[in-house]
């Protein structure tokens, strides 16, 4: 089977912390893959060691068979793994179209100088972004927040612009991390079906998250993660009845102390 | 306002400053309001450059050092070689963006106040090296620079030798304007493109901007340069107009007003250094009579505006109607 997206024995220390040890795992094409663990289990630097903001120790990634590992982030992105943010990190004082059209970097056919003197090609460019963000506009139903100054935004429409400016990048490999975080039931299951349509676009999903109803719901397979290391991976239904797994979530019994 | 409106606003802005300026000045006899209108044109462009910085989330407060390296190289390059100071003057421009490109590689990677902190340095290291370097003659300075030579294309005088003109401090003041409208023409395209966008989303954040493909170290140093360019071309002129440069011609102050020039214009607006500039000039000069409270009167009153208007003067204006 060949991935598009695999991690080999990726490690990551901090000093004497370890946050990631020895993790090695593939994503299929078309696929959503979660991966999961408790608090502090290390799923957000696996994250950024994918999307190459950080280095790792040993070991690396690969997109399509080329190490990604140590590229700067930019590049990572040119090639097709992009990443969207935990907190809601968007280009606040733009508008939602604004902020999805500048997104749309990665498309531009000339250099900066093209748009400096407003070339043919650059002008084609404006107007192919203009009419891409208004498609990913209503591809997410934002149409009604358009204009709309980003920071005002409520949260569940602040994480659609999140994947929004994700998508305009037309990423091979889109990761979310907590897309669900801090949502409510409605927000949540109008966020999974939003995860739904992008991978039905075309777009491989890997996503960190907490919120486990949602996972289970999403997910064609689940990585698990528990103090820096896998400890299963699986279809929801396997992961479910993981031994490792449910003692990692719910804590093994210690008989030396009687509990 | 559409764009035709606004072309012809700034056309007619212009047209006033070439044509309307010397005309009141020649109706009122005022000659000396030349050198004090010249000197806002150049600092409003060293502060354009600033400005610039600001646009991508960075606080400059080493403009003067790239001022008076601009002003250096053209001095050494008209005095000692004798070239024409037209050629010198985007000569001097080209050495500051390349030095900021030097420079800004390994420092821009700093943010907020440790970028600040950083460039502060940078206007006393300049000066310290003026004084050093034995090209630049040391604390003496360079004196007695050479008024511009004339330029001529095919037997078309484009530039007259000011040296022969009558009034020098009219033709001074006529190539700054254009300077800076050139100037802040270049800025406004700039930022009004997708470039602008861009180092918005810089400003804004910079891991979102690299998440999407923008190389952000390269925009980084790019505006730099360009900031740098802007600061190098006003030090040059500076130093064609009062015929020398010394190693405190441009101090830790005038970085400090240069950045102020900003704040006080309107970080928001391209126009905003202009408006700034003239505003700080000539406040400044103003509080002349009042002598000993003259600093008190003027930093107190920069205080004030600061609170009252935290987005500059630009951002007074009047309400928009709707829909407009």
């Amino acid at each position: 089977m060949d991935y598009i997206l695999e991690v080999s024995n990726l490690t990551k220390r901090y000093g004497g912390l370890i946050a990631n040890s020895g993790i090695s795992f593939g994503v299929k094409e078309h696929e959503i893959l979660s991966v999961i663990g408790p608090n502090g289990a290390g799923k957000s630097t696996l994250f950024k060691q994918i999307a190459s903001f950080v280095t790792p120790t040993e070991g690396e990634v690969r997109f399509r068979g080329e190490r990604i590992s140590g590229l700067s982030p930019h590049k990572v992105a040119r090639l097709g793994v992009v990443r969207t943010f935990q907190e809601t990190t968007i280009f606040k004082t733009m508008s939602v179209r604004d902020n999805i059209i500048i997104a749309h970097q990665l498309r531009a056919r000339t250099g900066l100088a093209g748009f400096f003197f407003g070339t043919r090609t650059a002008r084609e460019d404006e107007a192919a972004f203009a009419r891409s963000a208004d498609e990913i506009i209503d591809f997410l139903g934002l149409g009604h927040q358009r204009h709309e100054i980003a920071s005002n935004l409520p949260h569940g429409h602040l994480r659609a612009l999140g994947i929004a400016i994700g998508l305009a990048t037309n990423p091979a490999v889109l990761l979310l991390d907590e897309p669900f975080a801090g949502m409510n039931h409605d927000e949540t299951r109008r966020a999974v079906e939003i995860v739904r349509a992008v991978r039905a676009r075309g777009v491989t999903i890997l996503l960190v998250e907490h919120d486990m109803p949602a996972v289970m719901n999403i997910s064609d397979r689940i990585v698990v993660l528990n103090f820096g290391q896998k400890i299963a991976e699986g279809t929801p239904k396997e992961i479910q009845e993981n031994q490792n797994v449910i003692d990692a979530y719910l804590g093994v019994e210690d008989e030396s102390i009687g509990m | 306002m559409t764009n035709a409106t606004k072309l012809l606003l700034a056309a007619a802005c212009v047209l006033f400053l070439l044509v309307g300026v010397p005309a009141l000045i020649a109706a009122t006899g005022r000659n000396d309001l030349y050198y004090t209108l010249t000197s806002v044109a150049l600092l409003s462009i060293i502060s354009g450059g600033v400005w610039l910085t600001f646009y991508i989330g960075r606080i400059n407060i080493g403009q003067g050092a790239f001022a008076l390296l601009g002003g250096y190289v053209s001095a050494v390059l008209v005095t000692a070689y004798g070239i024409s100071f037209w050629l010198t003057l985007p000569v001097a421009g080209l050495v500051c963006a390349l030095a900021s490109v030097l420079i800004g590689l390994p420092i821009l990677r700093l943010r907020g106040v440790y970028f600040a902190m950083v460039t502060l340095t940078l206007t006393e290291v300049m000066r310290l090296l003026a004084l050093a370097v034995p090209i630049t003659n040391g604390a003496k300075g360079i004196v007695s620079i050479p008024l511009p030579g004339g330029v001529s294309l095919f037997g078309l005088t484009l530039i007259p030798d000011f040296a022969t003109l009558e009034n020098p401090r009219l033709a001074f003041y006529l190539a700054s304007v254009v300077l800076m409208v050139l100037c802040f023409g270049a800025l406004y395209r700039l930022v009004h493109s997708r470039i602008g966008h861009i180092c918005l989303s810089l400003q804004q954040n910079e891991e979102l901007a690299s998440s999407i493909g923008v190389n952000i170290a390269s925009i980084r140093v790019l505006a730099y340069a360009i900031s740098s360019f802007l600061g190098g071309l006003g030090g040059a002129m500076f130093a064609a107009i009062s015929q020398s440069i010394y190693p405190s011609s441009f101090t830790v102050a005038d970085s400090v007003n240069f950045m102020l020039n900003c704040f006080l214009g309107g970080l928001h607006y391209v126009l905003g250094p202009i408006l700034g500039t003239f505003a700080l000039y000539f406040g400044w000069d103003l509080l002349f009579q009042t002598g000993v409270y003259q600093l008190l009167i003027f930093s107190s009153a920069l205080i004030v505006l600061m609170l009252v208007l935290p987005n500059g003067l630009l951002s007074l204006r009047l309400p928009r109607k709707k829909g407009a």
